[in-house]
């Protein structure tokens, strides 16, 4: 693999960049693999990377049935974070952070990680109440955390709505300095290209239909391009975990809901943080071409159609609105929506099935982009050992079941209605 | 935006509505005995089809009663709706 430094860009400048490798191959599907990946999201990316490189398990194909990178992983908005109060959440996602760290050095590719910082804004003094006791519980699993007072938030972004006749004025808020965003394509790419180096193949344009089970065990994937042999499976595709659980048998605490985003048109650096709204679900932060990057509710009602609807587009922008007011003086440039696969408690599952060699990996709710190497690294080992990892053991799909639900916001099920 | 017929109040925008969710879930009957996983399927594992879904919605800011509808969940295209206490099929 051509390894990519600032000597290969100037040498390959001189043949007018034509003369690169690709960053991935285009194999047709062997007839037997020892793994296979459903899914060229990021979670299945970095599964096959990890499977690789941490468990010398190469025989692999991750199979997509459009592009990779074209589900959630190239629509979500970046953000990057650890600011969870349970220790399952809070152990799972730092340990991502540190991935996160390394990434583009690991990766040899910059996925442009910037730890700009995460700001939670409080309303009311209960709310700081609530973040002060979260922020507690983040530092004493030692993930860095902040409160900050009305006057400290004043300082870090002025242009939030300070004014006295507000309907949700700003108490304070609580603040997590290494949080960020990075750029979520090239963490797609970083780790296919990867993955394909060490001899992953990755098939795209390639739906998986159906399984075929032998005994109860896994023994092929059923594809638009054919039959393939295969003892373990690990099953990774978001919004689409129902339509494949039902061919076989299961039906899921996941429900399959839109999220939609948006972005206005660049404008100067404005705001060098992220920063969610408190009495709402609103969120903003600002890419490095300048745009406004937003978001908010999902929909409401379940949904497959990777597109949203204008009424929760108004509301999300109200909020966003009555947080910044400038915001109001800029064009939307651009709106998109995701499927998201809503976990009943709000939290993922990365888990062994009663399917001998069926693995999962699912219920990501809005939060499967800064898990995507946490949840690749637990993910392979959960595959390659048949045995769950101590970070990923929280997630298990018998909590459900058991009663030990990870439920980070006290909501209960159905965390997503309002 | 989805333009919901109510069966009391005729059509409406979705904006006066909220929504409830799968109407194909049943609550386990009371007064026998009910196993962790009929009620796990009643509290939580859902089937999330994509295509034709009935489901629960809520003319919250209307004559406030639950109804239910028909739609396809990939299009949302409304096939029907129904009064929550008519019959699916
Ligand atoms: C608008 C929006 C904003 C978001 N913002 C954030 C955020 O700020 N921070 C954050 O952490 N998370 C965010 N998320 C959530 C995050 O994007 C997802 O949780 C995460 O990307 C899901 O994992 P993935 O990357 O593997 O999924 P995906 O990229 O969706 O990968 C799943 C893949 O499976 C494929 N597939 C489906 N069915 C089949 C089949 N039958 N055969 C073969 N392949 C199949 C799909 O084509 C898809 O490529 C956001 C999501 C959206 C939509
Ligand atoms: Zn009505």
């Amino acid at each position: 693999m051509q390894k990519y430094s600032i000597f290969n860009l100037i040498k390959n400048a001189f043949s007018n960049h034509i003369n690169w490798d690709l960053a991935w191959k285009d194999p047709t599907p062997k007839k037997e693999y020892d793994v296979v990946i459903i899914g060229g999201g990021g979670h299945g990316l970095a599964t096959a990377y990890y499977l690789a490189k941490e468990h010398n398990i190469t025989n692999v194909a991750i199979i997509e049935k459009g592009w990779i990178g074209g589900g959630n992983v190239g629509r979500n908005t970046t953000i990057i974070r650890s600011n969870y109060m349970h220790d399952d959440n809070a152990l799972f996602s730092e340990f991502g952070m540190d991935l996160w760290r390394k990434m583009s050095q690991d990766l040899n590719y910059n996925v442009m990680f910037s730890p700009r910082g995460i700001i939670n804004l409080a309303h009311s003094d209960a709310q700081m109440n609530v973040y002060a006791r979260r922020g507690n519980s983040m530092r004493l699993n030692g993930i860095d955390a902040v409160l900050l007072n009305r006057e400290q938030v004043k300082e870090v972004i002025p242009m939030a709505d300070f004014s006295d006749n507000v309907r949700f004025p700003i108490f304070g808020g609580l603040m997590q300095p290494s949080a960020g965003t990075a750029r979520h394509d090239a963490v797609a790419w970083g780790y296919a290209r990867q993955a394909d180096s060490m001899g992953v193949d990755i098939i795209q344009n390639c739906e998986v239909t159906g399984f075929d089970l032998e005994g109860g065990k896994i023994n092929g994937v059923r594809t638009s391009r054919g039959n393939i042999k295969v003892k373990k499976i690990g099953l990774c595709v978001a919004g689409s975990t129902n339509i494949l659980a039902e061919k076989l048998n299961m039906t899921l605490p996941v429900e399959t809901h839109l999220l939609q985003a948006c972005v206005s048109e660049p404008v100067k650096p404005v705001l060098d943080k992220v920063v969610t709204f408190g009495a709402g679900h609103f969120y903003i932060s600002q890419s490095d071409k300048g745009e406004m990057v937003m978001g908010g509710d999902l929909d409401g009602y379940n949904s497959y159609a990777q597109r949203g609807n204008l009424p929760t587009l108004q509301h999300v922008l109200t909020e966003g609105i009555a947080m910044m007011p400038f915001l109001s003086k800029l064009k939307m440039l651009r709106t998109w929506g995701g499927i998201m696969d809503m976990s009943m408690d709000g939290s993922p599952i990365i888990d062994k099935t009663h399917i001998e060699g069926l693995y999962l990996n699912c219920g990501w709710c809005y939060g499967g982009f800064k898990a995507t190497p946490a949840s690749g690294w637990t993910f392979a080992h959960t595959i390659a050992q048949d045995r769950v990892h101590k970070l990923n053991a929280g997630y298990s799909l018998n909590r459900f079941n058991t009663g030990h639900l990870l439920d980070e916001k006290g909501l209960g099920t159905k965390t997503w209605i309002s | 935006m989805l333009h919901i017929k109510c069966p009391h109040c005729g059509m409406r925008s979705q904006n006066e509505f909220s929504y409830g969710g799968d109407a194909s879930v049943k609550r386990p009957k009371l007064n026998q005995e009910i196993s962790d996983q009929d009620w796990d399927n009643f509290v939580y594992n859902r089937k999330s089809l994509r295509g034709k879904h009935l489901e629960l919605w809520h003319h919250l800011s209307g004559c406030r009663q639950w109804i239910k509808v028909e739609r396809d969940t990939s299009t949302h295209e409304i096939f029907r709706t129904m009064k929550a206490n008519e019959d699916n099929s």
